[in-house]
């Protein structure tokens, strides 16, 4: 069957394109415009990068799952043509298996899979509720206007980490305020690199703690991967650090940007508001995935044999950087593929990628938004925006989109 | 119809519990389990989703 964009419009641009694009300003939830008129064009092109390399770009839902899906893609930075994020001196440090192949990615992902299992998420599902109802309760109990990020978007997948890792309820502060800081727009890179660092110090040394007196959490079934000497103490470290930023400043995003395109779609929200379906909401959780936009510059991998796809020959040697919201919004699988429509069945979407390397967190990620957005809009029903919408400040440059802050009232 | 997985290509994403959790569980380590290898009619539209959604291509419907 054809593309229902075949044919749209005529041939190439003359120029190779930068990437990343520019979003339209009036449109922060939609793809660049740029972005939308290459997929028009066709499903591979060209791009060229901040170091003048030009990897392809997958711009359509079934090239990127089928690239995304192909052993033929390498994910280790390390192999020639990989299409590097930073900028000059932005640094981009390898971490943990997300950066690797098979088999030492599968060896050391399998480690970590337990804890993310269906039933085991769900059997922290009653934690979340209540983690997400005691912010909620400490919201309404404070001041008005009050920023929703770090009132309440930060603050719950830090704390549901916590409960993951096992982190001590003690030491919650400590961790808050440093993971806050790694992240934080104000921070200086120093400021940053620091509280990593605060942060790899305080996991390696509850590993150690772990290791001598093993509890039921996760940390101490990394620990017990180091008494069996299938891992070293400074890659179980780097594990635990991968799995905390990997669902942190995600799943936060997630949270604010969703919100506030929700307060832009106020039928939409109404939904949410007045279910008490848990399906509806699951639906919701899907198609807030589909529809925003948190990895924004797009998984990246390397080719390392040749690939015939897409009327295009991809060489051994040469990058490939797949931009998730531009597939979630391919009309061929999504139809009226910008309408934001809590009931569609969006359960395909790409948001947490594909093949291998697929979010192993979705699990725990999808039921934090679940219990979320099911429950914050219940709870607050007049939740408004506190300022004025052209004066919310998107995160164009940040690895992870969102928005900076939220001021909210009711 | 039959369902075949592949465990050794599972990378345990849970989707398939998602998609359909008569048909497919997870063991300790959240690898994928087949509960029903010829599961009943009423489960083939959950169990071609739960084809669609596996990232790591484990499950195959052979429908006869």
């Amino acid at each position: 069957m054809a593309h229902p964009l075949a044919g749209a419009v005529p041939e190439a641009p003359d120029a190779v394109p930068e990437f990343p694009m520019p979003r339209a300003a009036r449109c922060p939830f939609d793809p660049p415009p740029e972005l939308k008129e290459l997929q028009e064009r066709g499903p591979l092109t060209k791009v060229r990068l901040w170091d003048g390399s030009e990897p392809w770009l997958v711009t359509r839902y079934a090239e990127q799952r089928a690239l995304l899906g192909d052993p033929r893609v390498s994910a280790d930075t390390d192999t020639p043509g990989y299409p590097t994020k930073a900028s000059p001196g932005g640094g981009e440090g390898k971490l943990s298996f997300i950066m690797m192949d098979d088999p030492e990615h599968a060896r050391l992902r399998r480690m970590v899979t337990a804890p993310f299992a269906i039933k085991k998420v769900e059997a922290l599902r009653p934690t979340v509720q209540r983690i997400a109802d005691d912010l909620i309760d400490e919201l309404l109990a404070g001041p008005r206007p009050v920023d929703l990020v770090e009132a309440f978007a930060l603050p719950i997948p830090s704390l549901v980490i916590c409960e993951l890792l096992g982190v001590p309820y003690a030491d919650h502060d400590f961790f808050q305020d440093n993971t806050k800081t790694m992240v934080h727009r104000d921070a200086t890179p120093e400021q940053r690199g620091a509280a990593s660092r605060e942060v790899a110090g305080y996991l390696s040394r509850l590993l150690s703690e772990r290791l001598a007196r093993p509890q039921g959490d996760l940390l101490s079934g990394i620990a017990g991967r180091i008494t069996a000497g299938e891992i070293d103490h400074r890659q179980a470290t780097e594990m635990a650090l991968l799995l905390l930023i990997a669902g942190h400043e995600t799943t936060a995003n997630m949270i604010a940007l969703g919100t506030l395109a929700l307060l832009r779609n106020p039928g939409q929200l109404a939904l949410l508001r007045d279910t008490g379906d848990p399906k509806l909401v699951a639906s919701a959780v899907e198609e807030l995935l589909r529809y925003l936009h948190i990895t924004h510059l797009g998984r990246r991998r390397a080719v390392t044999e040749d690939i015939e796809i897409g009327g295009q020959v991809l060489r051994a040697g040469e990058g490939v950087i797949m931009v998730n919201e531009i597939a979630n919004r391919d009309p061929a699988v999504f139809p009226d593929p910008d309408r934001l429509d809590l009931t569609r069945d969006a359960r395909r979407h790409v948001a947490f990628g594909f093949g291998v390397h697929q979010c192993l967190g979705q699990p725990l990620a999808r039921m934090e938004l679940q219990v979320v957005y099911g429950t914050l809009y219940r709870r607050i029903p007049t939740l408004k925006l506190a300022c004025a919408p052209e004066d919310v400040r998107f995160k164009h440059d940040a690895f992870i989109y969102g928005v900076h802050e939220l001021p909210v009232s009711w | 119809m039959k369902v075949e997985l592949e465990a050794d290509k599972c990378v345990a994403s849970g989707q398939c519990v998602v998609a359909a959790m008569e048909v497919f569980d997870q063991d300790d380590d959240g690898i994928a389990v087949l509960l029903a290898e010829r599961p009943g009619a009423e489960h083939l539209d959950s169990v071609r989703e739960a084809v669609a959604v596996c990232p790591a291509a484990a499950i195959r419907l052979v429908e006869k």
